[in-house]
C-alpha cells in the first residue's frame, strides 16, 4: 500500500511538473524587443530555413550593435518547428502566447505558412514571410516579402517570349500549391499570348524526385518538334540536382532548351556541379552577383557573420534584410512595438534593398520589387541577363485566375479588407464573420 | 598556344581567303578597339561585334569569343583594362590580360565588369567556334562540330558549309555536314533535301521536317510526313530499349541501396533503420575524398569506393557494438534503437558538416551519354551505376558463396547455437557480417553520389523503397533482391509516361502489398529452418 | 457487463484516477486562476496538452495491437491520417461563405484550382454525424480490407510491419496528388468553427481537451476490456504462439481483423480531436516516420501495458515540445539517444520500471510479470517466431 501510494504521489507530482513548467513565466514586456524567428533548424526544410534564422541574428546583432529600435535592444526568441507543420501552429503560438513576442520572422513552406496563419491572426500577431510564394491571400497579420507570382513569373515568361523567341513551354513542377498555381497563372497568360495548348506540356512530380530519366526523355522528344522549346521549372529544392544532371547528361544544353526556374538560388547551386548547368535561367528579385555595395556590404557582413569564406547569399534573405529594415523603419515610425500600430505604420515604408533601388511596402502587405533573369555561371553565380526596367508591386490576387481576378486587397482604411471584390462591391471571408 | 595559333591561322587561311598574315598583324592594333565595342554594344549590336572580331583574323579572337561564352571575358572598372578570368569562385578571382594573355594574380569581384552574354549570343558563339573547329586537324572535334551546326545553318554558313564539304576526309563528318546542308535546304522549302534525310534519327532531322509537315506546299508536306511515318517507326523500338534502359537503371539504383541491407536485415534478421544513413556516409565519403583531392574528382571517386566502404563497415561496427548487440533476439526492438541512431546521425552530418548539400563532381568521364545510335543514347552515370550495382552483387555472392566468412555467416543463420558449439565465433560473425552490410551501403553512397543530392536527408529518401525491395525479393535471399529491385524499376518506368511519375509510384507499392498476400514470403522465399530468421 | 469489468481493476482505477485529476487541475488553473498567476494554465498549454492526450489514444491504439496482438504496425499514422482527414473535411464544409472567395459550396483550394462542383466523397460531411461516422468508417474499412488480406495469407511479423510502412507510404504520396481532393500538400487548414462553436476560444479549446481527455479514459477502457475478455486471451496466445493457437481450433485471422480494426478506428478517432486542436491536417501525417515514431512512444512508455503508451506518448512529445524550444540544434541528438537508450537498458520501457502497480494474479497479462517471475523471461522475445520456426507444418502452410 506504502508502494502505491508513494507511484500514485510521484505521478501526480510528474503531472504537477509538467503543468507548471508548461504554464507561462510572467514576463515584463517592457525594455527588449522581443523577435521571434520561426525557421525550421531540422527535418527536410532546415536545408533552406537554418541560413534564414542566422541572416536574422546578424540583422538582430548588427541593430543592436548601432543602438538598437530608438534606444531598445532587441532580443531573438529562436525556436525549432522541425520541418513540422502541425508544429508550426504550435511553435507560432508558444512565440506568440508564452514569449510574448513583438514579431515573428519565419516560415518557408506554403502549408507551414498556411498552418501559422490563423495563429497569427487569431493572437494579433505580426509575421514576416520572406519566400517567394503563390499569391492568393492577404492577411492583416503576415507582410509577404517575397515574391508574388507577377513579380517572378510572369516577367521571366516575357523575358523567354520576347527576347528567346520560345514558342513551345514545358511547365515541370513539384506537386505542390506554388507550382500548381504558378502554372495556372502561366497557363492562362500563355494562351492569351495565342500559345496553342498542344504547345504546352505540363508535368508534375512528388517531392525530392530522383529518377527523372522518362520525363527528360519526354521533353527532349517534344523539343524537338522545331519551335523554340523552354522548360518554366518550379521543381522545388531536392528534386533539382538529379534534374538538371539527367539534362545535362540526356544532352540537352541551355542553348537549345533553356530552363527558367524559380526555386533555384544561389544556395542550392552550392550543393550542385554546377558544370552542366551553365547557361540555365533562373528569375528572382537579387541575386548575390548584383553589381552594388550595399549588396558587397552585405555580403562582406555574412561572410564575416558565418566565418565561412564561401558563404553564399540569396533571395529570401534579401527578402529578409528588407522586411527587417522595414520593421525597424515602421517601429520609428509608429513610436511603439504595439501590433496595431505598427501595421497602420508600416504601409508605405520604404526601404533600400540590396539591388539598388527601394522596397515599398504596399497597402495589400506585399512589397515592390525588381524582377531580375539570370544565367548560371559555373561559379554557382547568376549573371544578371535581363531587367525589369522599374519595380514590380506585388499582387496578392492573380489576375489570370478566375476566381481572384475581381479580388484587391487593401490594409488602409476604410477599405480594409484583403479580399474587396470589385465587381460585387463587397469584402469577402473574414469581415462576414464580423458583420455577422 | 602554339597549336591553338597555328589552328586559328588556318581558320583565317581558309575561312577568310584574304591577304592574311599582314592583315593579321594590322589587326592587332583592332584588338582592344574591338573589345571595346563588345562591352559597350546592347545586347542586340553585340552579335555583329562578335561577327567582326571572328572576321578580323586576330590570332586571339577563339580565346576571347570562347572567355565571353563562358562569361570570363571582365574589364577592370578603373582601368578599362580588359582581362579573362581565369578562376572565379570567392570573392577575389585570378584573372589574365586579355591582350597580352599574362596572368595578373587577383582581383576583387567588386572591380571586375563582366561582359555580359546571354543563350542569343551564346547559340550564335557556339555557331562560330564550330565553324572555327571545323577545320581542326582533329576528326572527332570537326565530328562535334559539324553535329553541332545541325539545325543552325543559315545563308552564310551553307555557302561556307558547301566550300568545307569537298575538302572533308572524314566519311561521318561528311555525312552530318550534307545533313546540316539539308535541312537548311528543307526549311527553305526545297523539296529534294527530303529524300537524303528520310533515314535520319536525329532531333534536329526531325524538327526540320515536322516543321516542313506545316508549311503550305502540299507536294512538301506529303514527303515529309512520308519521311516523318518512317523515322517514327524506328524512333517506336528506340524508345521500347530506352524505356528498358531506364527500367534497369533505376532498378540497379534500388537494388545497390536495398543489398546491404538484404545482408543485416535478411541475414541477420536486424531490421536497421540507420541503412540510409550509412548510405549517406558513403556519399559523404565521397565529398570528402573530392575535398582531399582537388582538381582530380575521377581520382577521388575511383578513391571513394574502398574508403567508402571502410568508413560505412566502420560506423556498421559502432552500432553493431554499441547497440545492436544488446538487442539479440529481439529483431522489432532493433528497428527502434537504429531509428534513434539514425536521427543522431542526421543530425550529426547537419552540425559537423553542414544542413546544406554539398557538391560531388562528376568526372568528364562520367558526363554525357554513349551514343547507340542519333535517337538512342545511353547516359553514362546511369550505365557505370548500373555496371556497379551488378559487381558488388556478384562480389557479395562471391563472398557469401565461396569464402569461409560467408560459410560462417550462413551456418550462424541457420543455427547460431550448433553453430557455436562447432567452434564458430559467433560474436566476431555478426561483426563481420553487420560491417560487410555496412560497407555496402556505403558503396551505394558512392554510388549514389553521381545520381543525387548530397545531403543530410539522403538516406531517408531510400530507406522505404529499400525495405520494400528485400521484402518483395524474399528477405534473405540476395538473387531475390536483385530480381526485386531490377522488376520494381522496370515496372516503375513502364508505368511512369502513361501514369505520371507519383502514381507509378503508388501503383508499385500497391502491387507490393497485393504481392505479399499471395506470396507471404516474398519472392525466392528461403527454405529451411532459417525461414523465419 | 465486459466493458464495466476493467473498472474493477486497480491500475485502470489508478490510470483513470489520475488522468481525472490532470483534467481537472488544468481546467480549474485555467479557468480560476487569473492571467499572469503563476500556477495559470494559459490556453497555448490547454491545445498542447490536449495535442499529447490524442497522441496518447493513439499510442494506446498502437499498443493494443502491438503489445497484445504481436503485430508491429508501422502504418498507424495512416488511420490517425484518415480520422483526421473526416474530421478536417467536417470542418471545411462549416467554413462555408467565409473562404477567401467567399464560395458557398467550394473549400478555397478548390476554387483555386478551378474545380466546379463538389467531389462526390466531400458530400454529406457538412453534416456534424455524418463527419463522425466517417471518423470511425474511414480507418475502420481500410483496417478491415487491409486487416482481411494480410491476416488471410497469415503475413506476419516483419513482413506485415513492412506492408503496413507501404500502406501509409503510398497514402502519402496519394493524398500529396492534388488531383485527389485532398488540399495536396497544403492539406486542410484554416478552420473556423466546430459544432457552431468558435475554434478560437479559449473555452472551446479547453472543450476539445476535456473531450480528448473522455475519449482517452473510453478508449482505454474499450482496450483494457478486450485484453481481459475471453476474446483478449485468445489474441495473447496468437500473440505468443499463433500456430499452436490455431492448431487449438481458434480462428486466429478473426481476433486479428477484429483487434485490428478497432485499433484502426480509435486510431482514427484520436486524429479527429487533433485536427481541431493544431488547425491543419495534411499528408505529412501519413509519413512512415511519423508512424515508426508512434511505436517509440509505445515502446518507451513500456509495451504491453497501456498506460505505459501513454507515459511514453506525453513524455516524448513533452520532451519535443521543450528541446525544440531550449535547444533547437541539438534536440535530434538528445530524441534519438533516448531512444537507443531506452531500447537497450529499459527493454520493458518506463512502465517496467513500475512494477508495484502489477497484481501477481495468474492468468493475467504475461507481459508485465510480477514479482517472482523468471527476470531472464522477455516479451519481446518473439516466441512466435520460434514456434513457427519449430512447426514444419506451418511453414508448409505459408509458403
Amino acid at each position: 500500500m506504502t508502494l502505491k501510494k508513494h507511484v500514485k504521489a510521484g505521478l501526480s507530482a510528474l503531472a504537477l511538473s509538467i503543468a507548471v513548467s508548461l504554464a507561462p513565466t510572467a514576463t515584463a514586456a517592457e525594455d527588449p524587443i522581443k523577435v521571434g524567428i520561426l525557421h525550421s533548424l531540422s527535418g527536410t526544410m532546415a536545408i533552406s530555413e537554418s541560413t534564414l534564422k542566422d541572416t536574422m541574428l546578424m540583422l538582430i546583432e548588427k541593430q543592436n550593435a548601432a543602438g538598437g529600435i530608438e534606444g531598445r535592444m532587441l532580443e531573438p526568441v529562436v525556436v525549432d518547428p522541425a520541418s513540422n507543420w502541425p508544429l508550426f501552429a504550435e511553435k507560432a503560438r508558444e512565440l506568440l502566447a508564452k514569449e510574448k513576442v513583438d514579431v515573428i520572422f519565419g516560415n518557408w513552406t506554403s502549408v507551414s505558412r498556411k498552418s501559422v496563419l490563423p495563429v497569427i491572426e487569431e493572437l494579433n500577431g505580426l509575421l514576416f514571410y520572406p519566400v517567394q510564394y503563390e499569391g492568393e491571400e492577404s492577411s492583416e497579420n503576415v507582410f509577404y516579402t517575397g515574391a508574388a507570382p507577377n513579380q517572378q513569373a510572369i516577367p521571366a515568361v516575357d523575358y523567354l517570349m520576347n527576347d528567346i523567341g520560345v514558342k513551345r513551354w514545358v511547365l515541370a513542377g513539384t506537386d505542390y500549391v506554388y507550382p500548381r498555381t504558378t502554372n495556372k497563372i502561366l497557363e492562362t497568360y500563355l494562351k492569351d499570348h495565342g500559345v496553342a495548348a498542344a504547345d504546352i506540356m505540363i508535368n508534375y512530380t512528388p517531392f525530392g524526385h530522383s529518377n527523372w530519366q522518362s520525363i527528360v526523355s519526354d521533353i527532349k522528344t517534344f523539343g524537338s518538334q522545331g519551335k523554340k522549346t523552354a522548360v518554366v521549372s518550379t521543381i522545388n529544392g531536392d528534386a533539382n540536382v538529379p534534374f538538371y544532371r539527367e539534362l545535362a547528361n540526356q544532352g540537352l544544353a541551355a542553348s537549345d532548351i533553356p530552363v527558367v526556374a524559380f526555386s533555384v538560388g544561389e544556395q542550392e547551386l552550392s550543393g550542385i556541379d554546377t558544370a552542366p548547368l551553365v547557361g540555365h535561367l533562373a528569375a528572382w528579385n537579387y541575386f548575390m552577383s548584383v553589381d552594388n555595395d550595399a549588396n558587397y556590404d552585405f555580403i562582406d557582413a555574412w561572410v564575416a557573420y558565418t566565418g565561412k569564406d564561401d558563404a553564399v547569399t540569396n533571395d529570401p534573405m534579401e527578402a529578409h534584410y528588407i522586411g527587417f529594415n522595414m520593421y525597424v523603419e515602421a517601429v520609428k515610425k509608429a513610436g511603439t512595438t504595439e501590433v496595431n500600430a505598427v501595421k497602420d505604420a508600416i504601409i508605405g515604408v520604404s526601404v533600400p534593398n540590396l539591388t539598388g533601388g527601394y522596397a515599398t511596402m504596399m497597402p495589400n502587405h506585399h512589397i515592390t520589387k525588381p524582377v531580375l533573369i539570370g544565367e548560371i555561371q559555373d561559379n554557382g553565380q547568376f549573371t544578371t541577363v535581363w531587367q525589369t526596367p522599374s519595380t514590380v508591386a506585388g499582387d496578392a490576387w492573380s489576375d489570370f485566375l478566375p476566381g481572384s481576378k475581381d479580388l484587391i486587397s487593401d490594409w488602409r482604411k476604410p477599405l480594409f479588407c484583403g479580399n474587396y471584390n470589385v465587381v460585387e462591391g463587397t469584402c469577402g471571408g473574414k469581415s462576414k464573420v464580423a458583420a455577422n | 598556344m602554339s597549336i591553338l595559333r597555328s589552328l586559328t591561322q588556318l581558320f583565317v587561311v581558309c575561312c577568310l581567303s584574304l591577304p592574311l598574315l599582314a592583315h593579321a598583324q594590322d589587326t592587332r592594333e583592332e584588338g582592344p578597339a574591338l573589345l571595346q565595342a563588345l562591352a559597350e554594344a546592347s545586347s542586340a549590336d553585340k552579335g555583329d561585334v562578335i561577327s567582326r572580331i571572328a572576321k578580323s583574323g586576330d590570332e586571339r579572337a577563339r580565346d576571347w569569343l570562347a572567355a565571353f561564352a563562358d562569361g570570363k571575358l571582365s574589364r577592370i572598372e578603373d582601368s578599362g583594362q580588359f582581362v579573362i578570368v581565369l578562376e572565379n569562385r570567392g570573392r577575389n578571382w585570378t584573372v589574365a590580360d586579355a591582350l597580352t594573355g599574362e596572368p595578373m594574380g587577383e582581383v576583387s569581384r567588386r572591380e571586375l565588369d563582366t561582359i555580359r552574354i546571354n543563350n542569343a549570343l551564346r547559340r550564335e558563339l557556339d555557331s562560330i567556334l564550330s565553324v572555327i573547329d571545323l577545320t581542326v586537324n582533329n576528326a572527332e572535334r570537326r565530328l562535334e562540330a559539324a553535329r553541332a551546326l545541325r539545325g543552325r545553318v543559315d545563308a552564310a554558313l551553307s555557302k561556307r558549309l558547301a566550300e568545307l564539304l569537298p575538302d572533308e576526309s572524314d566519311d561521318r563528318v561528311r555525312t552530318v555536314l550534307q545533313d546540316a546542308l539539308a535541312i537548311y535546304r528543307l526549311e527553305q522549302g526545297d523539296i529534294t533535301a527530303v529524300a537524303p534525310l528520310s533515314g535520319s534519327l536525329n532531333s534536329e532531322v526531325r524538327a526540320a521536317l515536322t516543321s516542313a509537315a506545316r508549311s503550305d506546299d502540299p507536294k512538301l508536306v506529303a514527303a515529309a510526313n512520308d519521311a516523318l511515318a518512317s523515322i517514327e517507326q524506328k524512333l517506336k523500338f528506340n524508345r521500347a530499349a530506352e524505356t528498358l534502359y531506364f527500367g534497369l537503371s533505376l532498378g540497379s539504383v534500388l537494388v545497390l541501396a536495398a543489398i546491404g541491407l538484404a545482408i543485416t536485415f535478411g541475414v541477420m534478421g536486424v531490421i536497421n533503420m540507420a541503412h540510409g544513413e550509412l548510405i549517406m556516409l558513403g556519399a559523404y565519403t565521397t565529398w570528402g575524398m573530392q575535398q582531399l583531392l582537388p582538381g582530380q574528382p575521377g581520382l577521388a571517386l575511383v578513391l571513394s569506393i574502398p574508403a567508402g566502404f571502410l568508413v560505412s563497415a566502420l560506423a556498421g561496427v559502432a552500432i553493431e557494438r554499441s547497440v545492436i548487440q544488446f538487442l539479440k533476439g529481439r529483431p522489432l526492438e532493433t528497428l527502434l534503437a537504429t531509428f534513434g541512431v539514425s536521427l543522431i546521425l542526421q543530425q550529426l552530418v547537419r552540425t559537423v558538416i553542414s544542413p546544406l548539400n554539398r557538391t560531388v563532381i562528376t568526372p568528364e568521364w562520367m558526363s554525357g551519354s554513349v551514343m547507340i545510335n542519333e535517337a538512342l543514347s545511353l547516359t553514362l552515370n546511369r550505365l557505370y551505376v548500373l555496371g556497379f550495382a551488378l559487381v558488388v552483387f556478384a562480389g557479395l555472392m562471391l563472398i557469401m558463396r565461396k569464402t569461409r566468412l560467408g560459410l560462417e555467416v550462413r551456418a550462424v543463420t541457420q543455427n547460431r547455437a550448433m553453430a557455436r558449439s562447432m567452434g564458430i565465433k559467433a560474436t566476431r560473425v555478426d561483426i563481420m557480417t553487420f560491417a560487410l552490410g555496412s560497407g555496402v551501403a556505403g558503396l551505394a553512397g558512392v554510388a549514389l553520389s553521381q545520381l543525387t543530392n548530397v545531403g543530410p536527408n539522403l538516406g531517408q529518401n531510400y530507406i522505404i523503397d529499400s525495405f520494400m525491395v528485400v521484402v518483395f525479393g524474399g528477405v534473405g535471399s540476395l538473387w531475390g533482391t536483385l530480381v526485386a529491385g531490377l522488376s520494381l524499376g522496370t515496372i516503375n518506368q513502364l508505368l511512369e509516361p502513361w501514369a505520371g511519375a507519383v502514381l507509378a509510384k503508388i501503383v508499385v507499392l500497391v502491387f507490393i502489398i497485393l504481392f505479399i498476400q499471395k506470396r507471404p514470403r516474398g519472392l525466392f522465399p528461403q527454405k529451411g529452418r532459417a525461414a523465419e530468421g | 457487463m465486459w466493458l464495466t469489468r476493467p473498472l474493477s481493476e486497480r491500475s485502470t482505477q489508478l490510470f483513470l484516477g489520475i488522468l481525472f485529476i490532470a483534467m481537472l487541475l488544468v481546467t480549474v488553473l485555467h479557468v480560476a486562476l487569473p492571467e499572469g498567476h503563476a500556477l495559470h494554465v494559459s490556453a497555448y498549454t490547454v491545445t498542447l496538452l490536449g495535442k499529447y492526450l490524442c497522441y496518447a489514444l493513439l499510442a494506446v491504439a498502437v499498443d493494443l495491437v502491438w503489445g497484445y496482438l504481436g503485430i508491429l504496425s508501422l502504418g498507424h499514422g495512416a488511420f490517425f491520417a484518415l480520422g483526421g482527414y473526416a474530421m478536417g473535411m467536417y470542418l471545411m464544409r462549416q467554413i462555408g461563405d467565409r473562404g477567401v472567395y467567399g464560395d458557398p459550396l467550394l473549400p478555397d483550394f478548390m476554387v483555386f484550382l478551378n474545380w466546379d462542383a463538389l467531389p462526390w466523397y466531400w458530400q454529406g460531411f457538412d453534416m456534424a454525424w455524418f463527419a463522425v461516422i466517417m471518423v470511425l468508417l474511414a480507418p475502420g474499412l481500410l483496417a478491415l480490407v487491409f486487416g482481411f488480406l494480410a491476416f488471410r495469407s497469415r503475413v506476419t511479423g516483419v513482413y506485415l510491419s513492412i506492408i503496413t510502412q507501404a500502406l501509409t507510404f503510398a497514402l502519402m504520396l496519394a493524398f500529396f496528388r492534388n488531383e485527389m481532393g485532398f488540399g495536396g500538400n497544403n492539406g486542410l487548414t484554416d478552420f473556423k468553427d466546430i459544432l457552431g462553436f468558435n475554434l478560437r476560444t479559449d473555452a472551446t479549446r479547453l472543450g476539445l481537451f476535456l473531450a480528448t481527455g473522455v475519449a482517452l479514459a473510453v478508449g482505454y477502457i474499450v482496450c483494457r476490456a478486450i485484453v481481459a475478455s475471453k476474446l483478449g486471451r485468445v489474441s495473447i496466445a496468437c500473440r505468443d504462439a499463433e500456430a499452436r493457437t490455431r492448431f487449438l481450433g481458434y480462428r486466429v485471422e478473426r481476433v486479428q481483423l477484429f483487434v485490428f480494426v478497432v485499433s484502426a478506428m480509435l486510431a482514427g478517432v484520436a486524429g479527429a480531436l487533433y485536427v481541431p486542436q493544431v488547425g491543419i491536417i495534411n499528408p505529412s501525417e501519413f509519413s512512415p516516420l511519423f508512424s515508426i515514431e508512434i511505436v517509440v512512444w509505445v515502446a518507451l512508455g513500456g509495451r504491453a501495458t497501456l498506460y505505459g503508451a501513454v507515459i511514453g506518448a506525453v513524455l516524448v512529445n513533452y520532451a519535443k515540445t521543450v528541446f525544440t524550444g531550449i535547444m533547437p540544434d541539438a534536440w535530434l541528438f538528445a530524441l534519438g539517444a533516448l531512444f537507443v537508450l531506452v531500447t537497450v537498458f529499459l527493454p520493458k520501457g518506463i512502465a517496467g520500471l513500475l512494477p508495484s502497480l502489477r497484481r501477481p494474479k495468474v492468468g493475467d497479462d504475461p507481459a508485465a510479470p510480477g514479482p517472482g517471475h523468471d527476470p531472464g523471461y522477455d516479451p519481446d522475445h518473439d516466441p512466435d517466431q520460434a514456434a513457427d520456426a519449430q512447426s514444419p507444418a506451418n511453414r508448409e502452410a505459408t509458403v
